[in-house]
């Protein structure tokens, strides 16, 4: 219990850090973009307008009070407003999300597939000779750039296959190709750590046991192997959630699909901070629950290491203990 | 055992007050052949972006609208585009904003990041804990929003999208030199060294540097490949170099409006940029793997 507190505090500390230095970056900087919006001549406002309209958008207000009023809009899912459209960013949020979190979904169970199928490739008793390819797979994946993997994808199947319209194709036909862009770039590194925790798994003496039972590869792989193998992949989902979000920014674009990650990209073109504000911290916020969720997880599903921590626990209250 | 043997076999042992010095050969050992084809490739990238007129004798800014979008041939190894531009030519001078762009970014993360490690690595708890913290919030937020935040503040160009990727690793490069800082002074020697009056910082240099160095190396080499596919991302957004620049993912964002018409304006560029990131993660994982045998 005392474990779960400490690590809900620090997940605490790390948002509110994150968004210090979020805070800091996007809003104390000198990099005005009220400034650069309203004192475009094209818009002829007057001097007395735009003092008008930083009073409206709390720019002359002192730093720290504009810290802790952006800290508490944020707490209550208050985002401000975009400098671009005057929209609330919280709107303009809300209007892409559910398309960049199907993608994000779909993308992740595609990766979760072609990791999986790698890892299985690159164990099969029958393609030993092989093997070495589907190996050198992941290393292959990691090195292609996302937005350039999109464009050949367009190439191949909608210019040269002709498989897929690349004018108002159905929601399904349009979601088939940016969902492999993102997933290919995001199976690398699960399957890099399947395919080791694998080897891993497979020197432990409980393997040669079972094998000296008499069982074969496939059972082996399939009914004592998968199970170990999979928990040290659990690690990984926090910074799987990063290059989802990176991937989506760049998938969107390439694709030209509505969503967080073509938001953020006009956010940037227009330096409109207030939207990449609230991205960053949401995405950090995801991040963060994340991690917390697979720490406190991680004992329940590995008992082993609830066993060990446990006996630390014990071996920390003896010493208190002494030194009272 | 008779003392007689017992002094054959001592003698027989490599004397343990002369340092073994292996040669640089034999450290390395036998290279693979992908290593080998690797670093080759690194060193013809290298050359291009140090002298671009000796791979090609025409110009990457001007074109010849008369040639315009040919498709690659022995005279445009990589075709034209659509004002008649050599792409191999573009590709060969792009090599420098690339390259130069990585090794800003992997000095920006290596110095910050370093400095934050060892800091925190040699320091009392409550400054370490306070810096690991801030490095865990630069890895809570995904790098490439990090980077764009960055980019923001510091406006549109290639030096400026370098360092907005050099922050991304400043977390890689903090977490493993602090991890190695703690790693080397719990070593017997560096306890030894302090033993025998040496001071801090001079330790810190003659011991601590030099035994973390390989995974240091490793992990700069790793980062070098990254910061290159996180340029040409930055490029391809239109964050990065301003157009006439041969910048690798600018070509293929320009590219992209001929991709029913001229494939090759976006593949091979694409795949030039895929082998460079391949060689670089293949020559760090042969130097990570060398570290460990050592």
């Amino acid at each position: 219990m005392k474990y779960v507190l400490g690590r809900l505090g620090q997940a605490a500390a790390v948002l509110l850090a994150a968004f210090t230095v979020a805070f800091v970056l996007l809003q104390a900087m000198p990099g005005d973009a009220l400034m650069i919006k309203f004192e475009n001549p094209e818009l002829g406002l007057s001097p007395d307008q735009i003092a008008a309209l930083r009073v409206a958008y709390g720019a002359d207000t002192p730093l720290p009070i504009q810290y802790v009023h952006s800290l508490l809009g944020f707490l209550g899912g208050d985002f401000g407003y975009s400098i671009q459209s005057g929209t609330p960013v919280k709107q303009l949020l809300a209007e892409v999300v559910p398309g960049t979190l199907l993608l994000a979904s779909l993308g992740f169970v595609a990766a979760v597939l072609l990791a999986v199928g790698i890892t299985i490739l690159a164990n099969l008793p029958g393609l030993r000779r092989i093997a070495d390819v589907f190996r050198a797979l992941p290393s292959l994946f990691v090195a292609v750039p996302v937005f350039w993997l999109g464009i050949v994808l367009i190439q191949v199947f909608s210019f040269q296959l002709r498989l897929i319209p690349v004018v108002n194709p159905g929601p399904v036909e349009g979601l088939i190709l940016p969902v492999l862009t993102l997933a290919v770039p995001i199976s690398a590194p699960l399957a890099q750590i399947l395919i080791r925790s694998v080897d891993d798994v497979l020197g432990y003496p409980f393997v040669a046991v079972v094998r000296a039972r008499g069982a074969g590869p496939w059972w082996i792989l399939s009914k004592n192997v998968a199970r170990n193998a999979v928990l040290p992949a659990f690690t990984m989902a926090g910074v799987l959630f990063g290059e989802l979000i990176g991937g989506a920014v760049v998938t969107e674009t390439v694709f030209g699909r509505a969503g967080v990650g073509r938001l953020t990209e006009q956010a940037v073109s227009q330096q409109d901070t207030p939207i990449l504000l609230a991205v960053v911290l949401l995405s950090a916020t995801v991040f963060v629950v994340i991690n917390l969720v697979v720490d406190l997880l991680y004992p329940v599903l590995d008992p082993r290491l609830g066993a060990r921590k446990r006996g630390i626990a014990r071996i920390s209250r003896e010493r208190k203990v002494v030194a009272v | 055992m008779s003392v007689n043997e017992r002094e054959t076999r001592a003698s027989s042992l490599p004397d343990p007050f002369v340092p073994i010095r292996r040669s640089l050969r034999e450290r390395i050992g036998r290279p693979k052949v992908s290593v080998v084809l690797s670093v080759v490739w690194l060193l013809i990238v290298i050359a291009w972006a140090i002298i671009p007129q000796a791979f090609t004798p025409l110009d990457p800014i001007a074109g010849n609208a008369a040639q315009a979008q040919q498709p690659p041939s022995l005279e445009h190894l990589f075709g034209t585009d659509a004002t008649g531009r050599d792409m191999f030519t573009r590709v060969v001078y792009g090599s420098i904003n690339s390259l130069s762009g990585a090794l800003i970014a992997v000095s920006v993360g290596f110095v910050i990041g370093t400095a934050i490690g060892v800091i925190a690595g040699s320091s009392r708890r409550i400054l370490d804990d306070i810096l690991m913290r801030i490095v865990d919030v630069f890895l809570a937020i995904p790098s490439l929003l990090l980077s764009l935040s960055i980019i923001i503040l510091l406006g549109f160009g290639t030096a400026q999208a370098a360092i907005a990727v050099g922050f991304t690793s400043v977390a890689a490069f903090a977490r493993l030199s602090r991890s190695e800082v703690v790693r080397v002074r719990g070593s017997d020697y560096v306890e030894a060294a302090f033993a025998s009056g040496g001071r801090f910082p001079v330790v810190l240099w003659r011991h601590v540097l030099p035994n973390s160095l390989t995974a240091v190396l490793a992990l700069a080499a790793l980062q070098f490949g990254t910061a290159v596919l996180s340029i040409s991302t930055l490029g391809f957004l239109g964050y990065g170099a301003p157009p006439p620049t041969p910048e690798w993912g600018l070509m293929i964002a320009e590219g992209r409006n001929y991709i029913a018409t001229a494939w090759w304006l976006t593949t091979l560029p694409g795949a030039v940029v895929v082998l460079v990131v391949l060689a670089a993660n293949r020559v760090s994982a042969a130097i990570a793997a060398k570290g460990r045998i050592s």
